[in-house]
């Protein structure tokens, strides 16, 4: 009897291993869902999704670490994570690490969304807030709870970025039941996540959201940015539905939430 | 100078050009006289179904809220609206004069700041506001007469330039004037994309990249404590017209002096391939004595809409708050030094 149970128990560790070895690989291979099909007989991804891990706090493998203020406490402590990265590290070339490593022991002074910036993409997915796809024929919105941040998608009519920006310029299209979206004209100033990750202006971002169930999608995508990186590199994590009656984006209007500390030293004196 | 005459020519060939357009929507007077009006043409369907408001639109014009003391009509002719027109973008151009604020600021002529430069969204109206027929607000109630005192007060006490938060929300880029609810032409920039999916109509404005996602489900608003900047929009459709129904404002977003208890309906009805005629109802007891009513057409206008990142480059803010402080400096530093002399 006692044999059985640890058996039972190696046999569901291992399985739970291979379970966790598919989701930090992310295999590409099409899962066998089919999704449901909007009115123009395209998979249909309109929803409120949102992440479940903790890429925001570090897309690599992490342990769990204190938290970078004092005061919070084990409040915002960084839980740990197995991380989103194929292969488990990012390929940076030396002064790009030397770059990350600077970004993160500074991090509580650069990390742009401390101050409430556009997060950039991928990392808009993945930040512990929810987005609504909004999907059309000619368009896809993403809108991004954090900060109101917004991107179209271009299906249609697809140009070059006409300049950068802190979300890019998106150009979408269909591979089956894929939708792959292919993002350029990014600024150098958004992050990955709050350990400092980082990318240049050159950043090429190639995302795929495919269905894997009614209730969840497989985000995957590819970095391209060979002023930072000595190779192209690929994160996959699921995507969650928000499920609960009357779900919504709700407002996070943070700009008010950052003007002391941005602008607190500028404060006029009361005269003595 | 050349330029300016320039844009002015270019600007009243558009206009004339323009009215084809817009006299239809303008001509309709009342809300009721507008919906047989627009009748005639056939409304295009969303795949799914929904009348379809997918598009670039702007409501960028020079109609002011309220009708101007010396004008008794409700519309112009054609060539008075020209006149009003002409002058309200001189006006706008005047800005720029030398030694003025906005002289170091911008200048209007250029980058289409002054509007008479971006598409309008014209309309034969003397004002927005059609109802009280008089073209103007209704009286404050004395609640409305107290914080309208209060905010005088207040901004006689503290300098606008005293903090960032003692600034105005547009130059802090908190929100701007552009998707309200009620959306209104926001100086410039006055451009919406409407998308739509089943169960959903989602309005991006172009001034701080801010989106109203209006779901049509029938839900009920959410509890007293949700309090939002653009508050919480329910939306639905009344034959060819989106009606969307907003409530809970956080108040710190006035509209011409709204409280928080303010309810904005909003009625959009597609007119023609380039025209939504976009009609809104202020309730506020709070404010005013009587609830009241505003028409601004939104044109078609031509995408797509860029990245608007307002407070990520707000170098305008910080300078202006670096400046005033420099000039106390300089003074306090005066007057130490008269005071040893």
């Amino acid at each position: 009897m006692r044999n059985r149970l640890v058996t039972l128990t190696t046999v569901t560790v291992i399985a739970a291993a291979g379970v966790l070895l598919t989701t930090t690989a992310g295999t590409a291979q099409a899962p066998a869902y089919r999704a449901p099909r909007a009115a123009d007989g395209k998979p249909n991804l309109n929803g409120i999704w949102q992440a479940l891990n903790t890429a925001n706090w570090d897309i690599e493998a992490h342990a769990a670490g204190p938290s970078v203020v004092r005061e919070l406490g084990a409040s915002a402590a960084v839980p740990a994570g197995l991380g989103v990265v194929e292969g488990g590290e990012i390929p940076y070339r030396p002064e790009a690490l030397a770059k990350k490593k600077e970004n993160y022991t500074n991090r509580l002074k650069l990390d742009p969304e401390i101050k409430c910036y556009l997060p950039g993409v991928p990392r808009s997915t993945y930040m512990p807030f929810p987005f609504q796809i909004i999907q059309s024929q000619q368009h896809i919105m993403m809108v991004h709870e954090f900060a109101g941040a917004v991107r179209t998608i271009y299906m249609e009519n697809h140009v070059e970025a006409p300049a950068d920006s802190w979300m890019g310029w998106s150009n979408g299209r269909w591979e089956g039941e894929t939708l792959v979206v292919d993002t350029k004209g990014f600024n150098d100033l958004s992050w990955f996540d709050r350990a400092g990750n980082h990318h240049s202006e050159a950043l090429h971002v190639i995302e795929r959201f495919t269905a894997r169930s009614p209730e969840t999608l497989m985000y995957e995508v590819t970095i391209e940015d060979p002023k930072v990186f000595t190779r192209p590199w690929k994160m996959s994590m699921p995507l969650y539905r928000r499920v609960e009656r009357n779900a919504q984006i709700m407002e996070f209007r943070c700009v008010e939430f950052v003007e002391d500390l941005i602008y607190g030293h500028l404060r006029k004196q009361p005269s003595k | 100078m050349k330029h300016r005459c320039l844009v002015s020519a270019g600007a009243a060939i558009v206009f004339v050009a323009a009215w084809p357009t817009a006299v239809p929507l303008a001509g309709q007077g009342a809300p009721a006289a507008g919906a047989s009006a627009g009748r005639a043409y056939t409304v295009p369907r969303t795949p799914d179904g929904q009348p379809d408001l997918q598009g670039f639109w702007t409501n960028s014009t020079y109609t002011p809220l309220e009708r101007p003391d010396k004008v008794t009509k409700e519309f112009y002719t054609p060539q008075e609206a020209l006149e009003a027109e002409k002058q309200a973008a001189a006006r706008e151009s005047e800005q720029t004069a030398p030694g003025t604020v906005a002289d170091v600021h911008y200048d209007f002529s250029q980058f289409a700041l002054d509007r008479s430069q971006a598409p309008l969204a014209r309309s034969l109206r003397t004002s927005l506001i059609v109802d009280p027929p008089n073209g103007k607000l209704p009286a404050l109630t004395p609640l409305g007469q107290k914080r309208a005192a209060e905010r005088e007060e207040v901004s006689k006490r503290i300098g606008r330039w005293d903090s960032a938060e003692s600034n105005q929300l547009d130059d802090r880029c908190i929100i701007m004037r552009g998707p309200g609810p009620p959306m209104m032409d926001a100086g410039y920039n006055s451009n919406y994309q409407i998308v739509q999916a089943p169960g959903y109509v989602m309005i991006l404005t172009e001034m701080i990249h801010d989106v109203r996602i209006i779901p049509l489900d029938g839900r009920p608003q959410p509890h007293g404590n949700v309090r939002q900047w653009m508050g919480v929009s329910r939306g639905r459709w009344e034959g060819d017209t989106l009606v969307v129904e907003t409530t809970n404002f956080n108040g710190k977003n006035p509209f011409v002096g709204s409280s928080e208890q303010m309810r904005v309906t909003e009625r959009l009805t597609r007119v023609s391939n380039d025209a939504i005629r976009y009609q809104f109802t202020i309730e506020d007891p709070g404010t005013w004595v009587r609830p009241w009513s505003a028409e601004a057409p939104m044109m078609k206008t031509e995408g797509p809409i860029f990245e608007h990142a307002c407070h990520e480059g707000n170098y305008g803010l910080y300078n202006t708050l670096v400046g005033a402080r420099l000039e106390e400096k300089k003074a306090a530093e005066g007057a130490a030094k008269k005071g040893s002399k």
